[in-house]
């Protein structure tokens, strides 16, 4: 596109109207869980104290500029202090953030407890991918290495660039919907960031160490996400994409992956695997994009 | 104790010095200001330049300007040279300028010092620029340089770590210079409280220096050990913990973002009272809200780690105390506001600036406390949101506050008046690009764009297009105020000594230019 092309493109959509169609341009993504939705209520409330003390205190600022000039034969006056304001616009401020605060704790707290998880996955950050191990629940055992899907020569420009341009991976992260999954990040050589903005979820991977989180998807679908923490050369190149499935779907996904398991990793296989052998109704997405699916790490 | 020093300045009258040995020998404050202020515009425009590279880089998605090696150090350059080459050393220039003559003294405390705290910096910037181009080219580990990456960086990452050695140093001796002559060396009569504000917030701000500098020596230090050493402060494998390094830098890097912006409010608070023809309201609790920003500013650091997944009470602590902080700044707000309440404004260019200023660094302070929410600061951190936050609060808020200062006291230091005509078109380009620039980075920083990529996701296009375009022109836009500062140096209209119309303090007693050598006779402040 050309430059004035790109400016129009550019002046007309930050003119356009701010409808929920076009909210993920100028919002949060559309939260699919409890706690990305309390995240997005949190903003939005942040949004508009500003927003009101903005409008109240830039009001005042500019009804001075335009009234209080000397070309409009404005006098000086000669206050500089005056007690009782000054302890107003102290505590009233207080007040406040105490207000912004507790919906705060709350959600924090939520965050944190990352306790009763039906799924515990470990997702490893390397240089420039992520590797995954489902390590308890329907599906231990299986592990695979994420890497961006999006071919060299769309980021070089000698192709058209796809819809998910920097987006895709060759195999995504699947879990089933409604399940509280837990995630435990580390990393293999500098620190990377997991970051899904639909949950919520933004943690740290750090080489030798562990840390956990949590989500539970309440919506079936695709959700994607990048890596957050600058990690060196391809640090814009190693994405995360997560499908949420229907139990269904995820148990035959399971069981698809079965067979493929590395040998390195003696533990047994779970019921819950030999069970969703049964299942052969896969998700028609989940199931393509399996086809390919490395043996693991 | 002030009386005694001028009759030892005598000694050096305009020394045997010509030409270059002069700057290079001088201990006079003015002489030294000028340096800085000239060596930190020169840094200004290489930082500049490089922010260009990373803006037409990010014009489209793809990679078509920069590979992403380069750009991840033209980023991290970026954030070195602006706040350690840019910002800070024009502050210091203010100071080496303006405190003597605000506070009555006839120059700094220790002159010699002062020459070499200068003189620390062009080395460092040659460490710093010059790491381009050795093997392996500069660091391009961000301006945080976080371990473990920053441990595998080629010998760039050295000349870094080098720099910011003798940065800190210099700040360190510029700190201590400040700290002695505004004790030491006021004026008969001029009593703490009676001190200009300026002063008073740089005073702070040079004990945030003293404590935190030293303390981004040692983490630097511990990055070195652990790049050639065998230490292993910040590596598991040996015992270490990446993420004690992230405390100590941002135990520094906390304090260190309000070391650039103090300085600024000063500079704001002595410019609103001139042209609203009022005196500054709430002097004192100014000086009270400075100090307890700066208190304050210790225990908030980990308000940049939320995501590193600290124990829930850490994250509320941190997130307690850091929307505290916002108390102190509104006061500072609420009482610029109430200066220019019922004044009798007139709007020459470093009024414009002054207001400008107020009104889009709060915005600045905004987008603070909403990060400091921790559960958004989840969603937000290490995105473009963050970028848009503290260029808000750096660029509208220090860089805007360092203009409005050069405007108001060009005619102190050249004699001229600056052309308003020029500083208008400066500011107005400067507010208008400025906004087109990083406005629309809060809505990608929103939608899920994270900062310090080359390559971004398709979404991400428009807004990156617009932010590019800003950028050029708010790039050009600085050449305009090179422009007005060479013509206000060449000539000009003569300006008085009080060169603006209800300008108060001691700095316009003196005539325009100031004289080389001031108040050999300390004034008496009633
Ligand atoms: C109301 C006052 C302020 C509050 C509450 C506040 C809060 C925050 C928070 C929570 C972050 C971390 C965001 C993140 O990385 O996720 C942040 C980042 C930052 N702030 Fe502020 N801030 C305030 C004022 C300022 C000022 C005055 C400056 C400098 C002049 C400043 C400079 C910065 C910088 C440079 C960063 C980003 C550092 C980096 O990650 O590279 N902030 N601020
Ligand atoms: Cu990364
Ligand atoms: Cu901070």
């Amino acid at each position: 596109m050309s430059l004035s092309g790109r400016l129009a493109v550019a002046v007309a959509s930050s003119l356009a109207s701010f409808s929920a169609a076009a909210q993920s341009r100028y919002n949060f993504q559309e939260p699919v869980t409890e706690i990305a939705g309390q995240i997005y209520d949190l903003h939005i409330l942040m949004l508009i104290i500003c927003l009101v003390i903005f409008i109240g205190v830039f009001g005042v600022m500019f009804w001075s500029v335009f009234h209080h000039r000397k070309s409009r034969g404005a006098v000086a006056a000669n206050f500089h202090e005056n007690t009782t304001v000054e302890i107003v616009w102290t505590v009233v401020p207080v007040l406040i953030l105490v207000g912004m605060a507790w919906p705060a704790t709350r959600t924090i707290l939520e965050m944190k407890d990352t306790s009763g998880a039906d799924i515990t996955i470990k997702a490893t950050g390397y240089q420039w991918k992520w590797g995954y191990d489902y390590l308890q629940g329907e599906g231990e055992g299986i592990r695979f290495v994420s890497n961006l899907a999006t071919p060299r020569d769309q980021i070089e420009g000698r192709a058209e660039k796809g819809e998910h341009y920097l987006l895709e991976v060759d195999n995504p992260v699947v879990v089933p919907v409604g399940k509280r999954i837990r995630l435990l990040l580390t990393a293999n050589d500098v620190i990377h960031a997991w970051w899904v903005p639909a949950f919520g979820v933004k943690q740290d991977a750090i080489p030798g160490f562990i840390r956990d989180t949590w989500f539970q998807a309440d919506k079936e679908g695709v959700y994607r996400g990048v890596c957050a923490e600058l990690c060196g050369r391809d640090h814009a190149y190693m994405p995360i994409e997560v499908h949420v499935v229907s139990a269904d779907a995820y148990s035959a996904w399971v069981a698809q992956q079965g067979p493929r398991q590395p040998a390195v990793e003696a533990e047994a296989e779970t019921e819950a695997e030999t069970e969703a052998e049964t299942e052969a109704e896969a998700d028609a997405e989940v199931g393509t994009s399996d086809e390919s699916k490395p043996a693991g790490v | 104790m002030a009386a005694v020093i001028p009759e030892r300045l005598q000694e050096h009258h305009h020394g045997a010095h010509t030409g270059l040995m002069r700057w290079i020998t001088t201990t006079n404050h003015k002489d030294i200001g000028t340096m800085y202020l000239i060596f930190s515009f020169v840094m200004f425009l290489a930082g500049g330049v490089m922010a260009l590279t990373l803006r037409a880089e990010l014009f489209q998605p793809g990679l078509q300007v920069v590979q992403p090696e380069l750009f991840n150090q033209l980023t991290t350059l970026h954030g070195l040279v602006m706040v350690f080459g840019a910002i800070m050393p024009a502050f210091v220039g203010f100071a080496n300028w303006m405190i003597p003559l605000m506070i009555g003294a006839s120059d700094m405390a220790f002159a010699r010092m002062n020459n070499w705290s200068f003189w620390l910096l062009p080395p460092a910037a040659i460490l710093l620029i010059g790491s381009f181009f050795v093997p392996g080219g500069a660091t391009a580990a961000g301006w945080t340089l976080y371990p473990p990456l920053s441990v595998q960086m080629g010998m760039g990452m050295d000349l870094a770590i080098f720099a910011v050695h003798i940065m800190g140093v210099s700040s360190i001796m510029g700190a201590i210079n400040i700290v002695v002559t505004i004790l030491n060396m006021r004026a008969p009569g001029m009593t703490m409280m009676k001190m200009p504000l300026f002063c008073w917030t740089w005073l702070i701000t040079a004990y945030l220096l003293i404590a935190v500098m030293p303390v981004l020596a040692g983490a630097v230090t511990m990055l070195l050990t652990d790049r050639h050493f065998g230490t292993s402060f910040f590596n598991a494998a040996g015992g270490g913990d990446p993420v004690l390094y992230q405390h100590i830098f941002w135990f520094f890097g906390h304090p260190e973002v309000y070391i650039m912006i103090l300085p600024a409010f000063g500079i704001v608070s002595q410019i609103i009272p001139t042209f609203a023809r009022k005196p500054l309201f709430g002097y004192a609790s100014m000086v009270y809200a400075t100090s307890s920003i700066a208190i304050l500013s210790f225990i908030v650091w980990a308000h940049h780690m939320f995501t590193t997944g600290m124990p829930a009470a850490g994250q509320l602590f941190f997130m307690y105390a850091t929307m505290l902080i916002a108390v102190p700044t509104g006061v500072k707000v609420f009482n610029w506001v109430a200066t220019m309440w019922r004044g009798s404004m007139t709007f020459e260019t470093p009024m414009l600036f002054a207001v400008g200023f107020i009104f889009v660094f709060t915005m600045g302070g905004f987008t603070g406390l909403i990060c400091a929410i921790a559960p958004v600061d989840i969603q937000i951190h290490d995105t473009y949101y963050v970028v848009a936050h503290f260029h808000y609060v750096l660029v509208a808020g220090s860089l805007f506050a360092l203009f409005a200062g050069a405007y108001y006291w060009l005619p102190k230091w050249t004699g001229h008046m600056p052309d308003e005509r020029i500083g208008k078109l400066h500011f107005w380009c400067s507010i208008v690009f400025f906004n087109v620039t990083f406005f629309p980075m809060h809505f990608l920083g929103l939608a899920g764009m994270p900062r310090r990529v080359p390559d971004y996701a398709l979404q991400f296009a428009d807004f990156n297009a617009l932010a590019t375009i800003g950028a050029f022109g708010f790039g050009l836009s600085q050449l305009i105020f090179l422009w007005a500062v060479i013509k206000c140096v060449r000539g000009g209209e003569k300006a008085a000594a009080r060169s603006w119309e209800s300008a108060e303090g001691l700095e316009w007693t003196v005539p325009s230019p100031a004289p080389h050598h001031t108040f050999e006779e300390a004034p008496v402040v009633r």
